[in-house]
């Protein structure tokens, strides 16, 4: 599947590549010394990148989880708290969540920030809502005979989260998550505003430099599109990985 | 009978149970002593599930007072766990863990509630799979079972907390009519071993078989408690003797 979409997608670049006149791959081909040097520098975004996007996911999974519980509880209160974080973090958009962080928060706080950190905390807020929405679908989706077996059998509140009801629960909801990094992937793009060095912005750089938007832009394309089929592939054999654990 | 007894094992008075405003238990009192095989039965609806669910703090009474083994059952955390540790419960739809093996199944409760290491907790779980005739399923997942051997390991996930009670509701009724007597014939082998237990069962040749008490339940209320003789040659209540009837000649 994986192959097939590749392969179509290069066969598109190279159709666009040799009927138009426009093209000059020159500018990144490895053969020469500049272009592998560009090349490099391009491909040198992918560390920031990843970094960024598996600590923001990592962040916002657990503070989604953390949220997740008290949308589940019989109190109205708790509820309402969990209400209000979604509904508050879903409603910034994370461009300006990124420059709020960045540029406003060392205000209020007096404390400096790095770039990178900045990048992950916005991201990771902002995704956090949307993961506590998954947690919440996906524990609720269990049946409440698991509450009661897991009761019966002696097991208190965090026990019966920890080994009954989350390890079904993260089982269902594995191809949201695989979504949702997806997502994060896509949208540390927009951290290269604050400066981080990610694949966007190392982009951005080399085409203030050669001009050549069409042939950077579309390794950049590129770049996020390798990103994004390794994770789907890696959440695929995630998920088969853990059906053939329960009927081997 | 059993000897002379102390005091009940499980004490009921005077319970009230509403949803909403459906009254589900109207003033249930029972009591069951140590040893004791309670057989509750009556139609839909009529409360045996609810109050079973009682007993053990799955359901919370509204009103009275349910006592179980010399403890109140009150709304904490440490009466809920007590209470489960000492009453085990077997439910209708098995409920067993799918994303664990059998064995997996039967060692969380000792390793995470008892204390137990994995490996006392293993040699525990095979102990009582043997006693439900099972134990060369012990690392298969609950789905590659039939619904007979998963009920069996229900019952076996339950004795491996060492309850001194046991609770089953409806334990056969999900069944294929073929599983029903395997799964009963553990159920009779434990109550000749001697343990106190409740069950709810529309299965009246086992009743007989085993019940030293036989409840009939209507509207929520005991109806009739009396021991199998009676009970089924000449119940008290035109209820009762209506119920026998229907299920007795179908
Ligand atoms: N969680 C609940 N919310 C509202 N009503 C309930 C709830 N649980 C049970 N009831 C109602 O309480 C009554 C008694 O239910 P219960 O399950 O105890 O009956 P039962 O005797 O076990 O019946 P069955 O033979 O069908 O299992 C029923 O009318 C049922 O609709
Ligand atoms: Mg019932």
């Amino acid at each position: 599947m994986i192959r097939v979409k590749f392969l179509a997608f290069a066969a598109a670049v190279s159709t666009l590549a040799s009927c138009s006149s426009s093209w000059g791959w020159y500018v990144v081909n490895p053969s020469t010394t500049s272009g592998l040097n560009n090349l490099k520098f391009l491909v040198g975004g992918l560390y920031y990148t990843i970094a960024l996007s598996l600590t923001a996911i990592a962040i916002s999974i657990t503070v989604g989880l953390v949220i997740a519980l008290p949308g589940l509880a019989s109190h109205r209160a708790l509820r309402n708290i969990n209400r209000l974080y979604v509904e508050l973090v879903r409603a910034v958009p994370i461009l300006v969540l990124i420059l709020w962080v960045y540029y406003g928060m060392p205000q209020m706080t007096g404390l400096s920030i790095t770039v990178f950190w900045a990048g992950v905390i916005a991201l990771a807020l902002s995704d956090s809502a949307f993961e506590a929405e998954i947690f919440r679908a996906g524990i609720q989706s269990i049946d409440k005979g698991q509450y009661e077996a897991a009761h019966s059998i002696s097991l208190g509140y965090v026990d019966t989260m920890r080994f009954v009801i989350l390890p079904q629960a993260v089982r269902r909801i594995l191809p949201a998550l695989g979504n949702q990094l997806v997502y994060m992937l896509k949208m540390s793009s927009l951290v290269s505003v604050i400066g981080m060095q990610e694949l966007t912005r190392k982009a951005n750089e080399l085409v203030v430099t050669e001009y050549r938007p069409l042939e950077i832009y579309t390794i950049l394309v590129l770049e996020y599109l390798v990103l994004i089929l390794a994770v789907s592939a890696g959440v695929r054999w995630l998920e088969k990985r853990m059906q053939s654990d329960q009927s081997k | 009978m059993r000897q002379p007894p102390t005091e009940p094992i499980i004490e009921i008075s005077d319970v009230n149970k509403f949803f909403e405003e459906f009254q589900a238990l109207a003033n249930v009192s029972l009591e069951i002593y140590l040893g004791e095989r309670t057989v509750i039965c009556g139609p839909s609806g009529s409360g045996k599930s609810t109050l079973i669910r009682c007993i053990n703090g799955l359901e919370h009474h509204d009103s009275g007072t349910i006592k179980v083994d010399g403890e109140y059952l009150t709304r904490s955390n440490a009466s809920l766990r007590s209470v489960r540790s000492k009453a085990g419960m077997v439910f209708q739809q098995f409920n067993l863990f799918p994303h664990l093996t059998v064995l997996d199944n039967l060692t969380l409760g000792p390793m995470r509630s008892r204390g137990f290491s994995k490996r006392e907790a293993q040699d525990l779980a095979m102990l009582y799979l043997e006693r439900v005739r099972i134990p060369e399923q012990s690392s298969k997942f609950p789905r590659q079972l039939s619904g007979g051997q998963q009920q069996r390991v229900a019952i076996a996930r339950s004795l491996c907390m060492e309850p001194k009670i046991m609770l089953f509701d409806e334990p056969t009724s999900a069944l294929d009519p073929e599983m029903i007597s395997e799964v009963l014939d553990v159920i009779i082998e434990l109550a000749d071993s001697g343990m106190t237990m409740i069950c709810v069962t529309h299965e009246m040749g086992f009743a007989r078989k085993v019940a030293d008490t036989m409840v009939f339940m209507d509207f929520g209320e005991i109806v009739e408690s009396s021991p199998p003789e009676r009970f089924f040659e000449n119940p008290n209540s035109e209820r009762c003797r209506d119920f026998l009837q229907k299920i007795l000649h179908h």
